[in-house]
């Protein structure tokens, strides 16, 4: 395949499991298919869970199996750290100019590892929220693919460059890797940009950064993991106290017009997945689950189940309206129990924010000419040739991301053809 | 094609540095290979190196020793007609390494595994051929929909306006199905506040008037034969029982006792399973849309259905409503539980929380003056954009909603009482209503009946539905188009409870899967998961002892077997997992590139010293999966890795055929484990069944060993995820110090 196989290619503009799964879908029916990623690696936010519910399975597991397909098959073509800049002609016949930033790493790269001794500069994890550090040169996570190294060169001094470079073998340091634009025809494009956790710092009240004891969903994913920044043991950031009770606040940012409108669909389900994994490590622990519906529908009602009879679980219906820091490391959740319409205050070791889905394209969508809605999902105009998929399109989880972008494939397709 | 070798060993990446060189070469050479050495084999230089040989000397059969086969495919693939095999020395040898030591000396035990796998690489290079393709003589590229309704003919729009070829069948006497009965739809769109007005007749006249489907109407499937690229489709007028009909299952010891007039032939004047219909249709692939049915909700005695006149559910509310208008004071009961659970009904998903709210509106929409629609639930379930309707509804005069437990509907004068505890209102409620609609589940098609029909040695339905609730899945999450079957694909109300929205998006992703599966078989190679693999389980049947094993392990339901049990193979219905190969005692199934001479080679390859007590070996058959992958993260991480052991990669642990232990253990190695996936009802294995079936297999194998004096648990079996890179040392450890307590095999040497 060409940087110019023109007319019947398709361009995947994402490479999480919706973009994985429509590029794949669509290569194995014989189509030319380009997937780009803005990140240094492909897998998305789904490399970043610990566990899928409800099977409690690793989905690097998933991802090895579409990175085997990618590999094998000649018709995909990927690009990382790589955004569309703009767009134009018709469908059938788009002009699609890209922009890769430099990774200061080449092909060369063998990811052997020696580079990283050499470094002493350390950067914020951003795999892991933050919550380590890791050297400046890193492998962005185990599962990486490609599986080359990223130069957070920003974050070096000259001295460090230089030792960096020097320590490579295979000549794969690039110290004035210039970012490289290009165009691709192509017939449609599968929008499949996903989501960012919702910005938890925006609901006032929840007073996220008021102390190290309140975390998001997608920081608890990260604590659980063994790759993770405690080698997956639940720890309470800040003092590392093992903690003995948890407060999960549902709906953070989610169902509320002053934030997120929709419902986000995965965070029931991914609390009673982060209880299993609490009570895997603290089988006494106090867990409280503050909520306004619990929505396990179908296959997950059973999942639920499971958990709704633990003694040391207490479920509360009402909405947080407050968390404060306290003394000794711990947080005090208040919210109105719509049952019984009393006031509860909870105090706890450790509090988890269920912060729900913001679709990630946002106001870069408007600009390239989507359709977008009024909570920010790309609309699909598949006669366009303008096709959403997954998180992009609507909150959902990842069986429904992989129903919509297989669907996405063949509207591609259609066009293509 | 006439073999020409060239082998290489890469030094980079620290395997120079830990391992001997001139020893690994050496192990090469006692097989006739000379392995030649570079720096970075994978680097442009390295590359040119190899490409050289191909070039001048006509190598067309690489053997590349360095880092794990799973890295730099690309780097080390050189066209079509060459052959590339690797050998892993970095993650799985040198990078398990101890820091070097001061004089540069090589761990003894070290080197012999790096040597083992240089030897294991190049016999598997001796072993292996180039794959042919399996092509079908004639292809059919049409597709057929069992299903006229929604989703069926969504899946036939979709596949036609690709350029394919489709007939919908559908039982009753007009397209449409359950749609047909709506009277309004969800809302699809921003701001998602208001319902919309049916598209059912507009896609009923799509399908309809579209040039490349041809519509079956009052028309079920008799039997579906064959395999994909040509099934061979038998039709038959609804309800009528014809010779076609897809023959019911029978058991190996069913067909024995049939045979001795024990049992009554289940199929008796039908057509055998394998009978081609010479007035068939052919068809390349399936798509299943065949739906739901209202699910009974009789077993909630205290809901009153049945007993209590105005208690209907919500699909007979909908026919009402369709027909005209509503009452209008309407009780709508979504969690049938009382105050015992809060679940919703069963086969519910989140649609009837929809359905609850559009036929609320319907109450207030058809009674403008003394509307009241009362919502009793216990969680609403509207997911993702739903919610922005359920907003809408609750603001709605004369909607009224709370979460209680319902926990008696009783006959009144006017309608019924509905009695509900612990609400949100603080109080107990007694609603007296004009009607109560109960908000009963969908439940799919597949729960009862085996709507596929497959002429099939394994039966005419899908395997394992228990584990789905019924629904047509076979590996939630990941895989969820697949079925048990390969090129029948479900859509719609047999996958889940869905809304006409996500009905859409589904029926057309099955659209693309089954459009997939042809031109993969018109390709000659495997569908997911291997997909593109060109290989498939090629059969030597003059040694065939029709023991069945094969027909009956296949997870796929791939093999059928004729008069005499000889089985008939179906390659495009193969996922080319190898359990075949795994099961056959006689050994006589092989794939070009995997075979039980190339694996028992790789085994007997291994280098067993016969007089050294610390030199115990073990093989170890890693699913290249899940397993293999976390070993090389071990190494990734620099873990210590026993040196005692041997890794073999296999396709999956389904395809271990019991000879190679045998072959390890008469070869004095002094134990066996097979690392696989997790098995059980949340089964990870690609293949469903191999892990499960390999446990099984070896546990047999264990009692064989027990009747040679060998101890049984010098096979094992461990069930290894992905993610549990820094556990398998650990977990081999163990397994290795079980076998150093029970002392060397005491046949070694023999």
């Amino acid at each position: 395949m060409s940087d110019t196989a023109g007319n019947g290619a398709v361009l995947v503009v994402g490479g999480g499991i919706s973009g994985l799964t429509a590029a794949l879908e669509a290569a194995e029916v014989g189509s030319d298919v380009y997937l780009v990623e803005k990140n240094a690696y492909l897998g998305g936010r789904v490399a970043q869970l610990n566990h899928y519910f409800p099977k409690l399975c690793p989905p690097t597991c998933g991802l090895e199996i579409n990175f085997k397909r990618i590999k094998d098959n000649r018709r995909i073509r990927t690009y990382t750290l790589t955004t569309v800049t703009s767009i134009s002609g018709s469908p059938g016949n788009y002009e699609v100019k890209l922009e890769t930033a430099p990774r200061f790493i080449n092909a060369n790269c063998t990811a052997c590892g020696d580079c990283v001794a050499a470094c002493t500069e350390e950067i914020d994890d951003p795999f892991n929220l933050g919550m380590r550090k890791i050297k400046a040169v890193y492998l962005p996570h185990e599962m990486a693919f490609p599986r080359r190294f990223v130069l957070a060169k920003e974050a070096c001094s000259a001295e460090t460059l230089d030792a960096v470079k020097a320590a490579c073998k295979y000549n794969a340091v690039e110290l004035d890797m210039q970012p490289k634009t290009f165009t691709l025809q192509v017939s449609a494009i599968v929008w499949s940009t996903g989501w960012n956790p919702y910005d938890a710092t925006k609901i006032t009240q929840l007073n996220f950064n008021s102390s190290p004891a309140i975390v998001t969903n997608m920081m608890m994913e990260r604590l659980a993991a063994e790759n993770g920044p405690t080698q997956g043991k639940i720890l309470r950031p800040g003092d590392n106290k093992e903690p003995e009770s948890f407060a999960f606040v549902q709906c953070a940012g989610s169902r509320d017009e002053n934030h997120l409108e929709h419902c986000s669909y995965i965070c029931c389900m991914a609390t009673f997945k982060q209880i299993s994994y609490i009570r895997a490590q603290y089988p006494e622990a106090k867990i409280y689950v503050f909520y306004i519906d619990l929505r396990t529908p179908g296959k997950y009602e059973h999942f639920r189940e499971k958990f709704m009879h633990d003694p040391n679980t207490t479920f509360i219906k009402g909405k947080v309206a407050d968390i404060v820091a306290e003394r000794d490391g711990g947080v005090t959740v208040t919210a109105e129990d719509t049952l019984t319409t009393h006031k509860v205050s909870q105090k706890v070791d450790m509090c988890i924010l269920a912060t729900g889905m913001q679709p990630a394209l946002g106001d870069a969508g408007k600009a390239l000419g989507l359709k977008m809605d009024g909570s920010g999902y790309v609309v699909s105009e598949p006669e366009k040739g303008m096709i959403a998929a997954g998180c992009a399109k609507s909150a959902v989880d990842v069986y429904t991301s992989g129903q919509s972008s297989t669907a996405a494939a063949l509207k591609a397709i259609q066009i293509a053809r | 094609m006439d073999k020409v070798y060239g082998a290489y060993l890469c030094t980079g990446c620290g395997i120079g540095e830990v391992l001997d060189v001139e020893g690994l070469k050496a192990a090469a050479s006692e097989t006739g290979m000379e392995m030649q050495e570079h720096a970075c084999l994978c680097g442009a230089d390295g590359r040119a190196f190899i490409e050289k040989d191909i070039k001048e000397k006509g190598v067309n059969t690489v053997v590349v020793c360095a880092c794990s086969p799973r890295v730099m495919q690309q780097e080390f693939s050189f066209g079509e007609g060459t052959i590339t095999v690797r050998g892993n020395l970095r993650e799985q040898v040198a990078w398990t390494a101890d820091e070097a030591s001061e004089d540069g000396g090589v761990d003894e035990f070290l080197q012999e595994m790096g040597a083992d796998n240089v030897r294991m690489a190049v016999t598997r290079a001796q072993k292996t051929a180039l794959p042919e393709p399996y092509m079908l003589e004639s292809i059919s590229r049409k597709i057929l929909v069992m299903g006229g309704g929604l989703a069926g003919l969504t899946a036939a729009k979709e596949a036609a306006a690709a350029g394919y070829e489709v007939t919908v069948v559908e039982k009753d006497a007009v397209l449409g199905g359950k749609a047909l009965g709506w009277r309004k739809m969800f809302p699809t769109a921003y701001p998602y506040t208001t319902l919309e007005d049916p598209t059912i007749d507009q896609l009923v006249a799509e399908v309809s008037q579209n040039a490349k489907i041809t519509v079956k109407t009052d028309t079920e499937v008799a039997r579906v034969a064959g395999a994909p690229g040509q099934f061979n489709v038998t039709f038959k007028k609804t309800g009528e029982k014809t010779e076609w009909d897809a023959p019911a299952r029978v058991t190996v010891e069913e067909q024995e006792q049939i045979a001795n007039g024990e049992l009554e032939d289940p199929n008796k004047g039908m057509k055998k399973y394998t009978l081609l219909n010479p007035d068939g249709e052919l068809f390349g692939a399936v798509v299943i849309a065949t739906g739901w049915t209202p699910a009974s909700v009789n077993e909630f005695e205290h809901l009153g259905y049945g007993t209590v006149k105005a208690v209907v559910t919500n699909a007979e509310f909908e026919k009402l409503a369709k027909d005209g208008k509503v009452p209008a004071r309407v009780a709508f009961v979504q969690s049938p539980g009382a105050k015992d659970t809060d679940q919703d009904f069963p086969y519910c998903n989140s649609v009837t929380s929809m359905v609850a709210l559009k036929q609320a509106n319907y109450v207030v929409e058809d009674n403008p003056e003394d509307g009241q629609a009362y919502i009793l639930y216990q969680h609403m379930r509207t997911p993702g954009n739903a919610e922005l309707f359920y907003k809408a509804m609750q603001s709605k005069d004369g909607i009224f909603m709370t979460k209680g437990s319902v926990t008696k509907v009783e006959q009144s004068a006017s309608g019924a009482t509905v009695l509900v505890e612990n609400t949100l209102l603080g109080e107990d409620l007694r609603l007296e209503v004009d009607m109560v609609v109960l908000a009963a589940g969908m439940v799919p098609t597949t729960l009862n009946k085996a709507v596929a029909n497959l002429a099939y040695r394994q039966g005419p339905g899908f395997s394992d539905l228990d584990l789905f609730d019924g629904y047509a899945d076979s590996n939630f999450v990941c895989f969820p188009y697949e079925t048990r079957r390969t090129g029948v694909y479900a859509c719609g109300g047999v996958r889940k409870a869905e809304t006409m929205e996500e009905t859409i998006d589904d029926a057309t992703g099955a659209a693309l899967k089954a459009i997939q599966c042809i031109e993969s078989a018109n390709r000659g190679v495997a569908v997911h998961p291997r997909s593109g693999d060109m290989t498939y389980p090629d059969f030597f049947f003059q040694r065939c002892t029709q023991c069945k094993r094969c027909t009956e392990e296949c997870p796929f339901g791939a093999l059928d077997d004729d008069e005499k049990g000889t089985p008939l193979t179906n390659p495009t219905r193969c996922r080319r997992c190898g359990t075949c190969m795994g099961s056959c005692p006689e050994r006589i199934i092989n794939f070009a590139d995997y075979s039980i001479d190339m694996i028992g080679s790789m085994v007997k390859a291994i280098e067993v010293p016969d007089d050294d007590e610390d030199k115990l070996r073990i093989a170890v058959f890693v699913c290249e999966n899940d397993a293999y992958p976390a070993l090389d993260m071990s190494g990734m991480h620099r873990n210590k890795m026993n040196r005692l052991v041997r890794f073999i990669p296999v396709r999956c642990l389904g395809s271990v055929n019991m000879v190679w232990i045998k072959d390890a253990m008469s070869a004095g190695m002094d134990g066996a484990l097979l690392l696989g996936c997790h098995y059980g009802d949340d089964y990870q294995c690609h293949f469903v069944k191999g892990s499960e079936i390999a446990t099984r297999r070896m546990e047999n194998i264990g009692e064989t060993l027990g009747s040679l004096g060998l101890e049984p648990e010098r096979c094992g079996v461990r069930q290894i995820a992905i993610s549990d890179y820094d556990k398998i040392p650990a977990i081999i450890d163990e397994f290795v110090e079980e076998i150093i307590a029970m002392g060397p095999n005491p046949f070694k040497g023999f």
